[in-house]
């Protein structure tokens, strides 16, 4: 099963919820957690994993051969990304243009294209006390994080429980990185910037077809309107923690809920229940 | 004319609350909203509409089921594994036309993406350039650069001194675009280790674009021994911390009545920005 945790604005505690919901499984079940903010990973501040392996993340980019090239300028006609322009006598390559897609090697009448990796970022992986970890982490300086998240997703098969830390906001990384899961948890906090952010990405989830609930972080802070926005829209709000300045100073030395309040372990082993009997159920009307 | 980008790196740090206060203490200024996937500034600065204008960005791939031979060749050659049982799935489309080029039945075409809006906007503290990207559009990006070209203009039309940019969280493509060929960039930390993370993350951006950066504490009280920490390190690298903004709830408060913190206490939250503001607006441009 895998499990998404995402949470349309910033800084709601998606990292506090996954750390806090893969330490409080990982003694009955097969956990792996999988950090896909990769423009900012914080998993492995919480968990500290022992990192046992790595992988560079690289995108084909054109290599041209001039010897061959004819300047025939068919590879920039197919390139949507104006990643390649053709001079009478030269071909210019923009690497950081390319998405990688390989039409213009394909399609170059001469062959004179081949395909080189540009590394955009790595993915990481390891150990953190019964958790199995993974996270990837884009080059500063790179724009495209959809192919790291795309790697680091590569790891998201098999047995066991898949929760997946995934960046903020609403477009291409977020839903690179919320596809394919079973369930996703919104995690936002009552405060107008958080129901308005939480709106944009119940659409967004909705457009995915994957059933969602929320978590309410930092509960009394601000109003009551993100309740009622999830009564009306019958989003079932799962877990509610209270804003308490506790919580925010183990968050800032990088301990979890689960690790420096480990009363706090019953609620997510409850809120992985509730999840399960979403998806379950699903499964089951899916089937029929 | 001299433009600031506030970013952070780590979400939720209080770019948007800082930038609706900046709205209100700098005069002479347009304001742009570069967060486009999830914009919050215009609840703070309550705009008019003026100008609503379409976004048009990027491509998809679309089969035509009755010239669709399904000899699996578009299937086999996509990257993004986008084609599955001869259908297109529009979210998993990068829009590259390697299908469209090479379907020997040409059966495959490439439709424009309605990937958003932007708008002009009249607030009481001067214009507002914002947008919304489609939902679960691509090309952030290139909605960042529209919003900030149109600020611009606005800007040498009017004879203003600022661009005042609340930029998006992370150091990815929306964030590049917001950043580049600005003035300088503010960045708002907090004093917890994912703030700290993310903060020198996102100072490798600036450095890597050559755009001056200056950093911001915000709730600097939650944990000061990491605020040190912070103000060490930008010692060390000759980076100005411009301002250590306590916690104080006032800032929760102005937000949820729509307001931004300078016009609703006179706290030390509100005088920490004040002197913010007089610490970025002589920077040179």
């Amino acid at each position: 099963m895998i499990i998404a945790v995402a949470s349309g604005k910033g800084g709601t505690g998606k990292t506090l919820v996954a750390t806090s919901l893969a330490l409080s499984l990982k003694d009955s079940r097969k956990v792996r957690l999988l950090d896909c903010d990769v423009e900012e990973p914080n998993a492995h501040i919480f968990l500290r994993p022992v990192i046992t392996g790595k992988e560079a993340v690289c995108i084909q980019v054109p290599k041209v051969d001039e010897k061959k090239c004819t300047y025939c300028g068919k590879c920039a006609e197919v390139c949507a990304y104006n990643a390649l322009a053709v001079l009478p006598d030269h071909v210019l390559v923009f690497p950081e243009l390319c998405h990688g897609c390989g039409a213009c090697s394909y399609l170059c009448p001469e062959e004179a294209i081949s395909e080189q990796g540009r590394e955009m970022g790595v993915v990481e992986w390891g150990q953190s006390d019964g958790i199995e970890f993974v996270q990837g982490r884009l080059t500063v300086g790179e724009a495209m994080a959809p192919p790291v998240i795309r790697k680091v997703k590569e790891h998201a098969h098999g047995d066991g429980v898949f929760i997946i830390d995934i960046p903020p906001g609403t477009s291409c990384p977020v839903v690179e990185a919320v596809r394919d899961s079973d369930f996703c948890l919104l995690v936002t906090e009552p405060t107008p910037f958080g129901l308005n952010d939480l709106v944009l990405a119940v659409e967004t989830i909705r457009q995915l077809n994957i059933p969602c609930g929320v978590v309410l972080n930092r509960a009394g802070v601000g109003d009551n309107k993100v309740e009622e926005y999830c009564r009306k829209e019958k989003i079932p709000i799962l877990l509610t923690i209270p804003l308490d300045t506790e919580i925010a100073r183990l968050y800032s030395k990088g301990i979890t809920l689960a690790e420096g309040m480990p009363q706090w372990r019953e609620s997510f082993g409850q809120l992985f229940d509730s999840i399960k009997e979403t998806v379950d159920e699903r499964n089951r009307s899916l089937k029929r | 004319m001299k433009e600031i980008v506030v970013l952070s790196g780590k979400g939720g740090t209080g770019k948007t609350s800082i930038v609706g206060s900046l709205a209100a203490l700098a005069k002479d200024k347009v304001l742009a909203d570069c967060d486009v996937d999830a914009a919050d500034l215009h609840l703070l600065l309550k705009p008019s509409l003026k100008e609503k204008t379409e976004f048009w960005s990027g491509q998809t791939a679309v089969i035509d089921e009755d010239k669709c031979n399904q000899c699996g060749l578009c299937q086999e050659l996509c990257r993004f594994d986008a084609i599955k049982d001869y259908r297109v799935d529009p979210v998993a489309c990068e829009g590259c036309g390697f299908c469209f080029h090479i379907c020997p039945v040409d059966a495959i075409a490439m439709e424009e993406n309605l990937s958003g809006h932007w708008f002009i906007a009249d607030t009481k503290y001067g214009p507002l350039v914002h947008a919304r990207l489609g939902i679960a559009q691509e090309n952030s990006g290139k909605l960042v650069a529209q919003v900030r070209q149109k600020a611009r203009q606005i800007a040498q039309e009017r004879n203003l001194d600022y661009i005042i940019s609340d930029g998006p969280p992370g150091i990815g493509c929306p964030v590049i675009s917001s950043l580049s060929g600005a003035n300088a960039a503010l960045l708002v930390t907090e004093p917890t280790l994912s703030g700290i993370h993310d903060l020198e993350r996102v100072l490798g951006v600036c450095r890597h674009f050559g755009v001056t950066a200056l950093v911001c504490i915000n709730k600097y009280d939650l944990n000061e021994e990491n605020t040190r920490r912070i103000e060490g390190y930008c010692a060390d690298r000759g980076i100005g911390v411009v301002a250590r903004i306590p916690f104080d709830n006032a800032v929760t408060e102005a937000m949820v009545r729509s307001k931004p913190v300078v016009e609703y206490s006179s706290g030390r939250v509100s005088q920490e920005i004040e002197k913010l503001w007089d610490g970025i607006s002589g920077i040179r441009s």
